[in-house]
């Protein structure tokens, strides 16, 4: 095996563009994705036509509420480009200056402050299925929120006015005496007073009063405590099960490192053994210099020991600008290793079966990619059924189980280690054997 | 003469397809012993089997693969890699104790010792053919199988090859090949097998063949082929050699 080896790593050295290539393109690739999967959504380019006068109000109580607090807001939503007017707003849409814009008209304040009529919004926007669809999605979430900030705002002026109504003393309500007194108050005073009366129907009227004055202040109390939950009316408290947080950046430098992992060392074990085909020296090797069985295990440790180098150099770089927790490197080699031995069956299985390097790096391409798509869909995005399907062709393939052994190894992530490597050990011996079967196809 | 190699009963199935049936014969030491037939008579598997390179449905070959040389019809070498550098691995892949001993021996024989250094892709189709079949004689073999090994060369590159194969002959190597050139069986031949549709028609030496195709002494063997197998299996007609 050693001598095969070293003509295979030979051979490598020769072929600098393929070397280039094989490790430039999954690097390329696995950036790519981890940038993807890491960057938050960027906020959408909207106009906001603001069409109410300079510091309209809306009355709450006796409590005056600005509404360019709800324009502020949704300018903090959205990558907002103020703009005069209504047209100007649908000229910049068609230009595609921006993806939206959203109307405030004249006459919000008033049907916010009105019983009657609900407030509007106009909302603008154009493009194709994909951009209506992040538009939509995009406006909604943030007309959502803006709207969330406002009614927290009203909700708050209702709340002093209740607490002024009582607390009492100086409320600075409009329209309010100096030192009114609050209802909470009037309880005591009243019943000062009644002690002091004489038994009678004077008396029994002074006693209603209190008793409504009691209840009155009860239910005010009440009220701004329905206020406060109606303002935030679910808390969310998260748990994770099992394993531990995973922060998103380090989650995408472990699937860039894993991508990395998955095609050097496809491309190189399946190119391996089709190129023995292809040379015409299998039939030289197999009649009795070299098993089978050996020159599999060859190739795939070829593959596997080219891509655990790049891997594990990826992921030392990445380290420089990434925190990761150095004192688990022992367990990112271990997971790095098993990865790369059941990508390197894979592999083999690949060239045995596709016979010609060209076809065998084309396989290699096609079923690689979306296998690592695949194995990334979370949970939930997409149907029950269609979920399942994915789940068992995942299982099927290294990447999942790579992905998961190596992220518990780098973020201590759930499932552990153990499981997803007897899982890789599995497919491992799987493939190899689909290789082995193949190889000897033909004979 | 004593037989160095024997081959008895061999078949080979591909499915319902029978590429073989029941050959026999022996090769002796020295011997050149050409494989001529139609196309698709079994040639390359026949030789394929005495190799090792493929495993027999029945029968049985005295010898193990490793100590029959071979030489597969298209080049079987690495491309990336010198001449030197073919020769090298495949001497440490027969696991012989002076590995660099062989490769100057090999460099010597196939007269390649000045493009040493050259990659295999580089070399004309005649030198990459003399590297070919120094490979398979790079353990110094008893016996070598050599498929076709004239095919794709000029004249010149025929001659010499043959001028190298002729000398390990007479150095007491047995050498079994196919051709579809009958006039090369012909000229250098000691004896022949015909085989037609995987079965072995005709084992003798190529005057016997002339007789049997009804040429003179020195007459056409290609022709006394054709007038042979017309008579012996007619169902060949019209494929050429």
């Amino acid at each position: 095996m050693r001598w095969l080896l070293l003509k295979d790593l030979r051979i490598l050295g020769r072929s600098r563009l393929l070397v280039a290539l094989l490790v430039v393109y999954p690097v390329v690739i696995a950036l790519l994705i981890g940038f993807a999967i890491s960057r938050s959504p960027s906020k959408p380019r909207v106009a906001i036509v603001d069409e109410t006068p300079a510091g309209e109000t809306v009355k709450v109580g006796g409590e005056r509420v600005s509404v360019s607090h709800y324009a502020d807001e949704l300018f903090n939503q959205v990558e907002a480009v103020r703009t005069p007017t209504r047209s100007q707003a649908v000229a910049k849409i068609r230009s595609g200056d921006v993806l939206a814009a959203v109307v405030i008209p004249q006459n919000i304040a008033a049907r916010l402050s009105s019983t009657v009529d609900q407030a509007h919004l106009e909302v603008l926007y154009n493009g194709d299925a994909l951009e209506q669809s992040l538009v939509q999605s995009s406006i909604d979430s943030a007309i959502a929120k803006a709207n969330l900030a406002f009614s927290e705002q009203i909700q708050q002026a209702a709340a002093r006015a209740i607490e002024a109504l009582l607390q009492g003393g100086n409320s600075g309500i409009l329209g309010a005496p100096e030192d009114l007194i609050g209802l909470s108050q009037i309880p005591s005073s009243l019943s000062a007073i009644i002690a002091r009366r004489p038994p009678g129907a004077e008396r029994r009227e002074l006693q209603r009063i209190e008793d409504f004055a009691r209840f009155a202040a009860q239910n005010l109390t009440l009220s701004r405590q329905v206020l406060n939950t109606i303002s935030q009316p679910i808390a969310v408290t998260s748990t994770l099960l099992h394993g531990r947080r995973t922060p998103l950046n380090t989650f995408a430098v472990v699937v860039a490192v894993n991508v990395s992992l998955m095609f050097v060392c496809v491309l190189l074990a399946a190119g391996g053994v089709a190129l023995e085909r292809e040379e015409r020296a299998l039939g030289r090797l197999v009649r009795g210099l070299v098993s089978r069985e050996v020159l599999l295990a060859e190739k795939s440790l070829l593959g596997a020991g080219c891509a655990f180098v790049v891997a594990l150099a990826m992921l030392c770089g990445v380290g420089a600008f990434v925190t990761l927790d150095w004192s688990r490197v022992g367990l990112w080699v271990l997971a790095l290793a098993a990865g790369a031995l059941a990508f390197g069956a894979l592999g083999v299985a690949i060239g045995a079966l596709a016979r010609e390097v060209r076809a065998a790096s084309l396989l290699a391409f096609l079923l690689s990619l979306p296998l690592a798509f695949l194995a990334l869909v979370p949970g939930g995005a997409v149907s029950r059924g269609f979920y399942d399907v994915i789940g068992a062709v995942s299982f099927a393939f290294p990447f999942k189980a790579s992905l998961q052994a190596l992220d518990a190894a780098v973020n201590g992530a759930a499932p552990g280690i153990g499981g997803s490597i007897a899982h890789l050990a599995g497919l491992t011996v799987l493939f190899g054997a689909l290789a082995r079967a193949g190889l000897r196809r033909g004979e | 003469m004593s037989a160095v190699l024997r081959a008895h009963g061999l078949a080979k199935h591909y499915g319902e397809l029978e590429a073989l049936r029941d050959v026999s014969f022996e090769v002796a030491a020295g011997e050149l012993l050409g494989v001529v037939g139609p196309n698709g008579a079994g040639k390359t598997t026949l030789l394929s089997i005495l190799a090792g390179a493929q495993r027999a449905s029945a029968g049985t070959v005295s010898r193990p693969p490793r100590e029959v040389g071979w030489a597969p019809q298209q080049t079987a070498l690495y491309a990336k890699l010198s001449v030197a550098e073919n020769f090298e691995l495949f001497a440490r892949l027969e696991g012989l104790a002076e590995p660099q001993e062989a490769v100057a021996r090999m460099l010597e024989q196939t007269g390649l010792a000045d493009r040493a250094g050259e990659q295999v892709g580089r070399l004309s189709a005649g030198n990459r053919q003399r590297v070919n079949v120094a490979l398979g004689l790079i353990a110094s073999p008893p016996v070598l199988a050599l498929d076709e090994p004239s095919a794709a060369l000029d004249p010149g590159q025929r001659e010499r090859l043959w001028g190298f194969i002729s000398a390990l002959a007479r150095a007491g190597t047995a050498v079994v090949f196919s051709t579809h050139n009958v006039s090369e069986a012909q000229r250098y031949a000691d004896r022949v097998l015909v085989l037609a549709n995987g079965r072995l028609l005709f084992d003798d030496r190529p005057s016997e063949l002339l007789r049997r195709g009804g040429e003179p002494d020195g007459g056409d063997l290609e022709r006394a082929l054709v007038a042979f197998l017309a008579a012996d299996a007619p169902e060949h007609i019209g494929e050429p050699p």
